[in-house]
């Protein structure tokens, strides 16, 4: 499979000067790093990562104000594993651990729920992802809703990874195809991405999380661009599939209590700003169970200065390479991070640091 | 993340599933796919049942897993080309 996609390359048009795909999933840029997938491909096809991570992009004003929530009195911050160590203005959540706040990590969202059961104090969720687990927080809060928990909330940084891809083929960029994600795909389907192909001409494939199954879709998406190049009159692009438990209308189970639950909203990204209709808010029925609410936290706080020298905001468009950072592999490290992108496991650096050269 | 586990529904009651991640068990709630019943195989996200799968895709995927977690000694190193 690897020959013939370098064999593919080097049949490309001569006036291309290499292929540039981008996956836009953190278990992408953790397997393609894991295996080695970028070398395999021969020097016309780059392989760059996207704003897949939903760790990475979580934006630095918000990270602010989960630390601040978990040292409120009698609060219990449930997270994420990969969310712990992401520095933020005032440090990070596992600083605020250190300091007296009762910070848990849970597995699958529900335990939170479990745990608001069991106790007299304030549980907060925070629900950073993508399309993949914006259902299971949607079914959380719903149950949250019929168990008439009163002690329940979540702090939504839940994001829609369609606007972002939108905003990234908007702006000048050298971006020929997406590796489109697996799991987010099992939720939205093939539909959603339909407009990768129509408005901007670019072939998009799903694709699972195998070694082969990546290079089944790069090789699909190869194949899309030559006949592109190549045929007369040029086949347009589309999107297609190769991911099989992914079905072209998605999970309707997941989608419909979706928009139960959350309605599109504007979202502050880290490496975009804000950006309009590219996160979720919870519905009026259940914005009891807003923390940011609760909690009166502005919507928007001002965000510390950024560190100029950290990269991640580039990374995480495609721009820059993890090893260009100057403080790659040497101010930052998977043990000293100073941006998300070396903290969570599916970050663009932390997957270069972990598994490069 | 968004790696969701394949494993098989050993037991089901309402929405509360048992399923076997290839030796590791776990429960799991199935709320995502009302139709799932003992015996399926299943691709569960952050403790939820997100996919029916069919069951060589399943045993393929279990088949990999267990392949990455504990790889052959001979097995190719990332990085080196076939």
């Amino acid at each position: 499979m690897a020959k013939n996609i370098a064999k593919t390359g080097k049949i490309l048009p001569k006036t291309k000067k290499n292929i540039t795909i981008m996956e836009v999933c953190g278990t992408h840029t953790n397997a393609i790093a894991r295996f080695g997938i970028k070398k395999l491909l021969g020097p016309k096809i780059r392989l760059v990562s996207g704003p897949g991570c939903p760790v990475c992009v979580t934006s630095a004003s918000d990270i602010g104000a989960i630390s601040s929530i978990s040292l409120q009195k009698n609060v219990i911050l449930c997270t994420f594993a990969d969310l712990l160590r992401v520095p933020g203005p005032q440090g990070s959540l596992e600083g605020a651990r250190a300091s007296g706040a009762d910070v848990r990590v849970v597995y699958s969202p529900y335990d939170a729920v479990e745990l608001a059961r069991t106790t007299e104090k304030t549980v907060v969720l925070c629900a950073a992802g993508f399309e993949t687990t914006a259902p299971l927080i949607a079914l959380c809060v719903k149950k949250a809703a019929e168990l008439r928990l009163k002690n329940f909330y979540i702090y939504p940084m839940l994001k829609l990874i369609t606007p972002a891809v939108d905003a990234l083929l908007k702006t000048e960029n050298n971006i020929d195809a997406f590796l489109l994600p697996g799991h987010v795909s099992l939720v939205l389907g093939t539909g959603p991405y339909g407009f990768i192909a129509r408005k901007y001409g670019k072939p998009g494939v799903v694709a699972g999380f195998e070694e082969k199954e990546i290079l089944t879709a790069i090789d699909m998406i190869l194949a899309q661009i030559l006949q592109q190049n190549t045929q007369k009159p040029p086949k347009t692009a589309k999107i297609e599939n190769a991911y099989p438990p992914v079905r072209a209308e998605g999970n309707p189970d997941a989608l419909k209590i979706m928009a139960e639950v959350f309605a599109p909203a504007a979202a502050e990204w880290r490496g975009f700003g804000v950006m309009p209709a590219s996160g979720l808010a919870l519905r009026k029925k259940y914005q009891s169970f807003d923390a940011a609410r609760k909690f009166a936290l502005p919507r928007s706080p001002r965000a510390a200065a950024a560190d100029k020298k950290c990269l991640c905001a580039r990374v995480l468009q495609g721009r820059v390479e993890p090893e260009k950072c100057g403080y790659f592999g040497k101010k930052c490290t998977p043990q000293r991070p100073q941006g998300p992108c070396m903290v969570s496991s599916e970050g663009a650096c932390h997957a270069a640091y972990s598994y490069g050269e | 993340m968004c790696i969701a586990s394949p494993g098989k529904i050993m037991s089901i009651k309402g929405n509360k599933a048992l399923v076997d991640f290839g030796g590791v068990e776990r429960e799991v709630l199935a709320d995502l796919a009302p139709n799932a019943k003992k015996g399926d195989y299943v691709l569960v996200h952050a403790g939820f049942v997100m996919k029916i799968l069919e069951k060589k895709d399943a045993l393929e995927r279990l088949e990999f897993f267990k392949e990455i977690e504990n790889p052959a000694p001979k097995a190719r190193k990332p990085g080196k080309k076939r």
